[in-house]
């Protein structure tokens, strides 16, 4: 029911934004999905260098088959110097999903989102001259993922194995793969708080920041990501420091083959 | 209450009904399965699925359903995904027998195979307990699912759990003699029924021929496990749950064959550091490539296993 008042509000409150703030540059949106220009305001900051553009890569099944677990992948590779990766849903409760900060990494990311209905979903890049390129899919969806517990809360060992992490390196394709416990709750399920890891930075081994990610509420439960490196230029060893809301910390360390 | 899918299309169908609009506009002709009962044994009818996914095409119909002579009437195994679709498989038996369906089987949870049991509420209908159960829990969510899939195909259809608790072993219902044998797999619990007869095994959705297996609900080594105990009763014909009638053992050895892929293709591409959005590029074997409803199951398959395997198979990290 609060996901059904939060689309009427949302639907009422567009005419309001735009006649508050004007669209600095319209684009002709592929998926004309309705949303868009709002999106443009509210979560890009109303950017006048902004385009579509086909070489920001947004991956996805056409269907999602969990609405709690729905794969993305994002490909900024063909564009130079990117800064920030912004991705979002047009629909949905909570548009934003993270912040991906590349820095010494490729500007490359796979994520896994609770999806809430069918919608256009948005990578939005920003590279370090202050131009926007805007890759989208479309994902169809029967939805309910964000509205709903954790599933982790089924079992009651749960809190045993918070802020547990899996993974490790591959070098040689320059993948790093990193399963994190968490119940991530979107706090839009009756009677659960919102409950969330807010960041993830990845660390080289003499301590200095490689990239890092911000976490919103539609990340989902257990986030999984895969970050991406020039294998050339690939760390022997990921440090991984985090923090959830509730000030809880995340720590671990991704290593290679070769170390295993 | 929460508004659904169904209940939408409810409020719109009365809205219709309050309007004088002229003619019956939304009693489409269309909507029409056309079912044909063939024979499969003697005395054993099949009435033949499309091996696709769900579509507004095909309404859905595209499970198989067995009839088998009874004392009585004719036992029905499996009633489809809709009302419609059961409505006019009960008009189309009569040819077979003029009493009709006697009693009612289900082989497993699923929509596509119980969601016409409403039709034959009057008759004995049979599930393994635990099925009920799962019916019980499940049912309104698969059925929101089905109506989003199906549309108007799906009009007037209410999810009915079976009315009886089956037993396993040897089982006479409405006068023939099965062997009825409880295995799990493709989902939590899966009923096998072996004709004393004919020797003709119902395999249910423990096994598909040239049709994808879905893995909605699947424990890959419980199916396994399940297909070698159904391979060892060396039956005399299978009928899959999807695909034709099976007469060399084909469906089972099909089915081992894709599922051990599947847990193959899953387990290297976790040691891989791949996700679920690579793995839809994986290179099928031409065998699963030719299957019906692919590449949609396997992509469905990536997010029902995935996750668990790459749990199992990813290093502790901290």
């Amino acid at each position: 029911m609060l996901k059904f008042v939060l689309a009427v509000l949302s639907v009422a409150v567009v005419p309001v934004s735009l006649g508050a703030e004007e669209l600095r540059t319209q684009l002709d949106d592929p998926y004309d999905s309705g949303m868009w220009d709002y999106h443009q305001i509210e979560l890009l900051g109303n950017p006048k260098d902004i385009r579509f553009d086909d070489r920001v890569i947004v991956r996805a099944p056409a269907s999602a088959e969990d609405a709690f677990n729905v794969p993305l992948m994002v490909d900024a590779t063909g564009i130079d110097n990117v800064e920030e990766i912004i991705v979002s849903v047009d629909y949905g409760p909570i548009p934003h999903i993270l912040t991906y900060y590349p820095g010494a990494a490729e500007p490359k990311l796979e994520l896994r989102f609770k999806i809430d209905q069918a919608t256009a979903i948005r990578a939005s890049v920003r590279t370090s001259s202050g131009s926007w390129h805007v890759g989208s899919t479309r994902i169809d969806a029967a939805g309910g993922g964000c509205a709903a517990p954790a599933q982790a809360y089924a079992s009651d060992d749960w809190e045993d194995h918070l802020g547990e992490i899996n993974g490790r390196l591959w070098t040689a394709s320059g993948r790093a793969r990193l399963i994190v416990d968490h119940p991530m709750d979107t706090g839009l399920a009756d009677g659960i708080p919102v409950f969330i890891i807010k960041e993830l930075h990845f660390l080289n081994d003499d301590g200095s920041e490689l990239a890092h990610i911000d976490l919103k509420e539609p990340v989902n439960e257990d986030p999984a990501f895969t970050l991406f490196f020039d294998p050339d230029d690939m760390p022997a060893l990921l440090h991984v420091q985090g923090r959830d809301n509730n000030g809880n910390e995340i720590a671990g360390t991704l290593t290679g083959e070769a170390l295993n | 209450m929460t508004p659904t899918r169904r209940t939408a299309l409810g409020f719109m169908a009365a809205a219709a009904g309050s309007v004088a609009l002229p003619g019956r506009v939304f009693a489409s002709a269309k909507f029409k399965y056309d079912l044909q009962p063939k024979p499969a044994m003697s005395g054993v009818w099949m009435i033949e699925g499309a091996t696709d996914y769900f579509s507004m095409q095909n309404g859905g119909a595209i499970v198989n359903c067995a009839l088998l002579q009874g004392e009585t009437g004719l036992i029905l195994i499996d009633t489809g995904p809709s009302r419609r679709y059961a409505e006019e498989l009960r008009l189309s038996v009569q040819a077979l027998d003029l009493r009709g369906v006697s009693a009612v089987v289900n082989t497993h949870n699923h929509p596509d195979h119980y969601f016409g049991n409403q039709v034959f509420a009057d008759k004995p209908i049979y599930g393994l307990g635990e099925m009920i159960e799962l019916a019980i829990t499940h049912g309104d969510s698969f059925s929101n699912n089905m109506y989003r899939l199906l549309g108007d195909w799906m009009r007037g259809t209410e999810p009915m759990p079976p009315t009886a608790a089956l037993a396993t072993g040897e089982v006479t219902i409405d006068g023939r003699k099965f062997l009825a044998l409880p295995l799990a797999g493709h989902t939590e619990t899966d009923l096998a029924l072996l004709d004393t007869e004919t020797g003709l095994l119902i395999a249910g959705d423990l096994a598909f021929l040239d049709r994808a297996p879905a893995t909605t609900n699947a424990n890959l080594e419980t199916w396994q496990a399940a297909l070698t105990e159904l391979q060892a009763l060396n039956a005399a014909a299978i009928l899959p749950g999807h695909g034709p009638l099976d007469r060399s053992g084909a469906s089972l050895a099909q089915t081992s064959a894709y599922l051990s892929w599947l847990e193959t293709t899953f387990t290297e591409g976790a040691n891989s550091g791949l996700d679920m959005v690579d793995l839809m590029d994986s290179p099928m074997p031409a065998e699963f490539a030719a299957m019906g409803a692919q590449p949609e199951e396997f992509h469905r398959s990536i997010s029902h296993l995935f996750p668990d395997i790459e749990r199992r198979e990813l290093p502790r990290a901290n």
